[in-house]
């Protein structure tokens, strides 16, 4: 683990603080609004379909289908320097919702587009959980 | 969506046209600024039209810092202002802004300043420069997210590397006739999969060029056209369509724009009465080169799925099926972000591209394929 250059951090807010506040009670959400429904990430001020600003963070399965990913070869920060070459994933959360996250536990050459795959939890430490993904 | 896929544009129909076009050399200058590069531009824009400086009084200004600087120092007070922000997709929207405000009279001549400095000015496009909400994963930068709908179209539909690679050789091929383009070293399919990976899959020889220079146009009416230097280059069909959905996974589209360039073409191709088929030379957004693959399909040129077999064997050099990029684009002529690709589509109307002119260009269409998707076709006035 690299301790002495820090990772950038998400910037917690009032309206992603719910995300982060169950990440690390390893609990996958997105931003689902009370009024009509609509599942989305990342969250927002009003829900994208009916502006109601009656939304909460509900708890998703943590299931779903890889729809693409890539490997860094280039740190754009020198924090990431050392994981070089790294894993990123976007997923189609069963929900709906896209995110974008790290792959893990898996070599690039066994990485199949479409596959099912869910959420694992890296506790990065006390303050930051990181939802990640692995094949399922 | 409950947006109908044809609209009003067509009513601009060769109403507008580009009368001036300058450039800056490209390159690295560390000691000028974007308003001295911007400038430079305006000034061989202006002599390229003949067109009275006094008279300009619509002023477009994009990746340049300040408007009001911009005009104190070329000395304009327009009527007419826009400032636009440094993205690339912003060259089609600027001259489909410029060409609605002189039709509607807000002004009757614009001069549209285009600059960037971030060669000098050491630009990363990722990391700590553009915060995002994926930092804390490490995703940052637009060629990732290129990179990403790339992995998917692999997937989807078998294209190869190898195939993709025939887009930035074919450009490397045009830069290379092409004096004042930055890259002059010819490339192979080879080469480019020789180069270092950025972010897998996308190597370097994917990605755009960082350098400096400025661009400008100079639009005016079709009538106020005809008293200045050159033949006008008329404005014959536009296309627009914007996909936010996926905003922040900024530069990204999980179906390729596909949708919203379909949508794109029917308007401009509607708008100007021609199709695919009658495109002379094609200039093509391509930031990164799983760009243009996207944007072939999109348009119509070939089917979705099917736009690395059709760029195997030469398809977009010269000479080609489909002259694409003659100046050599954003990944080998330089970094314009749209603005040099509109230009050279003038000068290809023009007949002032030498040994890089496609004969006979009568018909050429700019287009960009970006959450902000634009296309615009060109004629000879």
């Amino acid at each position: 683990m690299q301790t002495d250059i820090a990772k950038p951090r998400p910037k917690i807010d009032s309206v992603n603080r719910g995300f982060w506040d169950n990440a690390r009670a390893e609990k996958l959400s997105v931003q689902t609004c009370s009024a009509c429904g609509d599942a989305h990430f990342p969250g927002s001020p009003v829900c994208p379909r009916c502006l109601s600003e009656d939304q909460s963070w509900v708890q998703v399965s943590g299931r779903g289908k890889l729809l693409s990913w890539v490997r860094f070869h280039r740190a754009y920060w020198d924090s990431f320097r050392a994981d070089l070459p790294y894993l990123v994933c976007l997923v189609g959360l069963d929900e709906g919702p896209l995110l974008v996250s790290n792959l893990v536990g898996v070599e690039p050459d066994d990485i199949v587009i479409g596959a099912a795959v869910e959420a694992v939890f890296e506790k990065v430490d006390d303050e930051l959980t990181l939802p990640k993904f692995r094949i399922r | 969506m409950g947006i109908p896929a044809l609209n009003e544009f067509h009513k601009l129909k060769d109403r507008i046209a580009i009368v001036g076009v300058g450039n800056t050399p490209y390159g690295n200058f560390p000691d000028t600024d974007d308003y001295g590069l911007g400038a430079r531009a305006f000034r061989n824009a202006v002599e390229d039209c003949g067109v009275d400086k006094d008279k300009i009084d619509g002023l477009l200004v994009c990746r340049v810092p300040h408007y009001a600087r911009m005009g104190e120092i070329i000395g304009l007070n327009p009527r007419w202002t826009i400032q636009m922000p440094p993205h690339g997709r912003m060259s089609g929207m600027a001259i489909i802004e410029a060409a609605a405000a002189l039709d509607a009279g807000l002004c009757d001549y614009a001069a549209l300043i285009y600059a960037n400095i971030g060669r000098s000015r050491r630009v990363n496009y990722g990391g700590e420069e553009s915060p995002g909400v994926w930092d804390p994963w490490g995703f940052t930068s637009p060629g990732a997210a290129h990179a990403l709908m790339f992995q998917r179209h692999r997937a989807l539909f078998g294209t190869t590397t190898r195939q993709l690679a025939e887009v930035s050789v074919a450009f490397r091929h045009h830069a290379c006739l092409n004096p004042a383009a930055v890259m002059k070293q010819p490339i192979t399919i080879d080469d480019h999969e020789a180069a270092r990976p950025i972010t897998e899959p996308l190597r370097l020889l994917d990605y755009c060029l960082i350098n400096d220079g400025a661009v400008c146009i100079i639009m005016t009416t079709k009538e106020r056209a005809r008293d200045l230097k050159k033949k006008p280059v008329m404005i014959s069909g536009i296309g627009a369509r914007e996909a936010f959905t996926t905003g922040s996974i900024g530069n990204f589209d999980l179906n390729f724009w596909h949708d919203e360039m379909q949508d794109v073409a029917e308007q401009a191709y509607g708008m100007a009465g021609v199709g695919p088929s009658d495109v002379d030379a094609l200039m093509c957004y391509d930031n990164f080169s799983p760009t243009v693959l996207f944007s072939l399909e999109g348009l119509g040129f070939c089917k979705q799925g099917e736009a690395g077999s059709f760029v195997e064997g030469g398809t977009l050099k010269l000479g080609g099926k489909l002259p694409t990029n003659t100046d050599g684009g954003h990944l080998s002529n330089s970094y314009m972000q749209g603005w040099a690709l509109n230009i050279e589509a003038v000068r290809q109307i023009r007949g002032e591209c030498e040994d890089r002119q496609v004969p006979n260009a009568q018909v050429v269409q700019y287009c960009g394929a970006t959450p902000c998707s634009r296309s615009i076709i060109y004629t000879p006035g």
